[in-house]
């Protein structure tokens, strides 16, 4: 492998999108479980929800917070590294990535001020209106992100003109058949993964035997949304793979590292890809199952990678491993949520540390398996960055230089990691303090200054507090 | 070729934003380099909290240009952004720092010393490298088939180096109108004694940029000899820093951020008056950047009910923390 500007934008791109994506991904589900809290408080009264409430209100604003951030490079990188499908296609991405950006200003400017700042100012039906417009906002913003991703993988409603790729039909661009399907599994995968961090705080309070009525809450609450939206999720997982196998062939060929064509296919479950051999070495798998799982039935012909010139090839082992390790963590997530739940109704979770500590263990279940599902989505699409239409190695600013790219790889990667670092330390620390105080109004905090919600309000915004403690 | 009304739209909505930016998070970038150089820890956490509410928010106006960049001029996005590929880069960076810095400075005693420089270098960093891009845009952006035809460095070169300087003075000349407007005492009167020198220094630098521009952008030579109109823009420009300068002497506390920003927005606009109709100088113009009418019209949808809301939040915001913020007391 040679070290040339396509390969090292392509690695960065990964590398800043990929911590960016974890944010919102949690964010997304913690909007939808504050909202869902907050509605229980409402029906309730029950104060328990409002304390559980107020703590991942915090972790909510800082993650939002590290979204924010991590979202302005992203503005930015489809110009320096990407000129040419900037050119080639920005008239039908750059609208799509617009709205996602007013979307998200949008939510900041209105929604989002009021479920951090306006709690003793408005009433609380207007506060858990304003929590489920920041859900509904969320989900609205990964629409337009699904949306251009999902062109990007199945080109519709587009003409070409002169070389550059322009829109034909928004309708078809923004709710194809592909977008309808992947747009769900991106939201439930963010559901999932707040469910499971949800779920391993409580198990963890449990574990130390502190906040234990807030931990109950979280983990009954966590499993149980887990438990519902897991079949639900695996339903659209299988829906996702079909568009694969349909339109593109040569990507799931490479996430069941299939090399030759069989009739019927086996379904490989373990096995090490040899790209140079093309062959796998090492490997489990089970007659038949490949046939079904790629057309549901046990005799049906599947095409192998060799049915495809090599330079139409995408990379097979990241994935075929990332589709793997997807599949085994909404199997974890399956068995923890399923198998909590069991122990809670026969009573004997709280008393099951080992199972406790199963959970508490899971927590990043749902960040790896939403990481590998779009490693699976964007490596698999290689070579095409818009599939079919514009290969990704004549997509990259053709003045760019191995050593421009290796110097802004250098200084993204040092930069994130001592944000994400901080950061993730900062959620750390809140997640460990538990819920001991409320949220409150904190001086010079705005809705578009989220971090500053993270610390108590005597800590966060200095001089004026420092004073006075 | 005519640009279309949506191809103007679009451009006016660059336009504005690149100006609301400058403003907004000039001042927040000038109070953060000016807060690098006073000793006193009083004085920099008065400053701190002189633009604590604001500076996250203005950094919005970035991504709208951003954005709206990308969707509604894809080419010039993609000339831009890989013609300016260092500075952007170093621009993101100072951001990020910078927001780190910012939050983590109240957090860690330890570090204090250390977060605080970085919140002053970041300022710093992104305050030059955006005057830097107008030099560069000013010498020329050598494009060849719609793409940026140049090395990585070009845009270092005196010309962009000036102007990187005039950039940053200019912000901490606003930071210094700004400290003045919202604070009281001893920060007030340490603005105060040096916004004259500032209006001195940007009036230098700003000269020396016209001269050396002069002389080594042939773009801006022709342009200002077929659009001389363009010096009363920075005649305005001058006026108003000096009046600032005036203003501070006399004990004035809101003229001199008001005259400082009007001075900045006539100068961006004398410049784009002088690029106009060009987005890339002798290169690509409003009409032939933009996108096709379907993808203007798209998102012109979005930008008539998303950005008004914007203006309302971000005027909300500042009537929200009017006035004077109280000195900080250790």
């Amino acid at each position: 492998m040679v070290l040339d500007p396509v390969l090292l934008s392509r690695v960065q791109f990964a590398f800043v999108i990929s911590f960016h994506i974890i944010f919102p991904a949690f964010t997304i589900g913690l909007a939808a479980w504050l909202a869902t809290i907050e509605g229980m408080r409402l029906l309730t009264g029950k104060a328990v929800y409002r304390r559980v409430f107020d703590f991942w209100l915090r972790i909510f604003a800082l993650s939002f917070g590290m979204g924010v951030v991590t979202g302005i490079v992203m503005a930015f990188q489809f110009g320096t590294n990407w000129g040419v499908l900037a050119q080639k296609s920005g008239s039908i991405q750059g609208p799509l990535l617009g709205y996602e950006a007013f979307t998200a200003f949008l939510l900041e400017a209105t929604f989002f001020g009021v479920m951090l700042l306006g709690r003793d100012r408005v009433s609380p039906r207007q506060y858990f209106l304003a929590c489920c417009m920041v859900s509904l906002g969320t989900m609205f913003s990964s629409f337009w992100i699904m949306a251009n991703n999902s062109w990007m993988q199945v080109p519709v409603g587009h003409a070409i003109v002169d070389g550059v790729i322009i829109p034909a039909s928004w309708l078809e661009i923004t709710t194809g058949p592909v977008m309808r399907v992947r747009w769900p599994h991106m939201v439930l995968a963010a559901f999932l993964t707040s469910g499971m961090s949800v779920s391993a705080v409580g198990a963890w309070y449990l574990r130390r035997g502190v906040h234990l009525e807030e931990a109950r809450v979280m983990l009954k609450w966590g499993l149980g949304l887990v438990a519902v939206l897991i079949p639900v999720q695996l339903a659209f997982g299988s829906l996702t793979g079909s568009y694969v196998v349909k339109h593109q062939p040569a990507k799931f060929a490479a996430m069941e590292a299939r090399w030759k064509s069989q009739q019927p296919a086996s379904e490989i479950l373990f096995a090490i890809p040899d790209t140079q051999e093309e062959k796998n070495d090492l490997t489990v798998e089970v007659p038949k199952l490949g046939s079904f799982v790629a057309s549901g039935n046990l005799t049906s012909r599947e095409v192998g990678l060799e049915e495809f010139p090599p330079e139409d090839r995408p990379p097979v082992a990241i994935p075929f491993y990332c589709f793997r390790i997807m599949i085994g963590m909404g199997m974890l997530m399956l068995a923890i949520s399923w198998g909590g739940l069991f122990l809670l109704w026969r009573g004997r979770l709280e008393s099951s540390r080992w199972f406790l500590r199963a959970i508490v263990l899971a927590f990043p279940s749902g960040f790896i398996a939403t990481l590998c599902g779009w490693f699976l989505a964007e490596v698999g699409r290689q070579p095409w960055v818009v599939y079919g239409l514009l290969r990704t190695r004549d997509a990259v600013t053709p003045s760019l230089t191995t050593n421009d790219v290796l110097l802004s790889l250098t200084c993204y990667f040092l930069a994130y990691a001592v944000f994400i670092s901080f950061g993730v330390y900062y959620i750390f620390k809140l997640l460990r303090d538990g819920p001991t105080s409320e949220a409150k109004a904190i001086p010079n905090a705005t809705a578009s200054r989220p971090l500053a919600f993270a610390d108590r309000a005597d800590t966060a915004t200095g001089s004026q507090a420092r004073t006075t403690s | 070729m005519e640009p279309s009304n949506l191809a103007l739209f679009w451009a006016a909505v660059i336009a504005v934003a690149i100006l609301v930016y400058a403003v907004l998070d000039g001042f927040d970038l000038g109070v953060g380099m000016l807060f690098g150089t006073t000793r006193y820890a009083a004085q920099r956490a008065t400053m701190m909290d002189a633009i604590a509410p604001y500076w996250d928010g203005n950094e919005t106006w970035l991504v709208v240009i951003g954005a709206s960049l990308y969707a509604a001029f894809p080419d010039v996005y993609a000339i831009l952004l890989a013609a300016l590929y260092v500075p952007v880069l170093l621009m993101l960076l100072g951001l990020i720092f910078r927001g780190i810095a910012f939050e983590f400075r109240f957090r860690s005693e330890g570090m204090r010393r250390f977060w605080e420089s970085g919140f002053c270098v970041g300022s710093f960093v992104v305050a030059f490298v955006q005057g830097a891009a107008i030099g560069a845009i000013l010498k020329g952006i050598p494009v060849v088939d719609g793409q940026f035809a140049g090395g990585a460095w070009d845009w270092l070169h005196p010309l962009s180096i000036l102007t990187g300087l005039g950039l940053v003075l200019a912000y901490a000349l606003l930071g210094a109108g700004w400290l003045m407007l919202k604070t009281e005492g001893e920060v007030r009167e340490w603005a105060a004694v040096r916004l004259p020198w500032l209006v001195a220094a940007v009036l230098l630098v700003a000269g020396l940029s016209l001269v050396v521009a002069l002389n080594d952008s042939a773009f801006t030579q022709h342009s200002l000899q077929e659009k001389p109109w363009c010096y009363a823009f920075a005649a305005i420009a001058v006026i108003a820093v000096v009046g600032a300068a005036y203003t501070a002497r006399r004990q004035r506390d809101r003229l001199p951020f008001a005259l400082t920003a009007f001075a900045l927005i006539a100068g961006l606009l004398s410049l784009g008056a002088m690029c106009w109709p060009y987005l890339v100088p002798e290169a690509i113009t409003v009409a032939n950047a933009a996108a096709p009418e379907a993808s203007l019209e798209f998102l012109f949808y979005g930008a008539i009910v998303v950005l008004p809301v914007i203006a309302v939040y971000t005027v909300g915001v500042y009537r929200v923390f009017r006035g004077k913020i109280r000195p900080a007391r250790d």
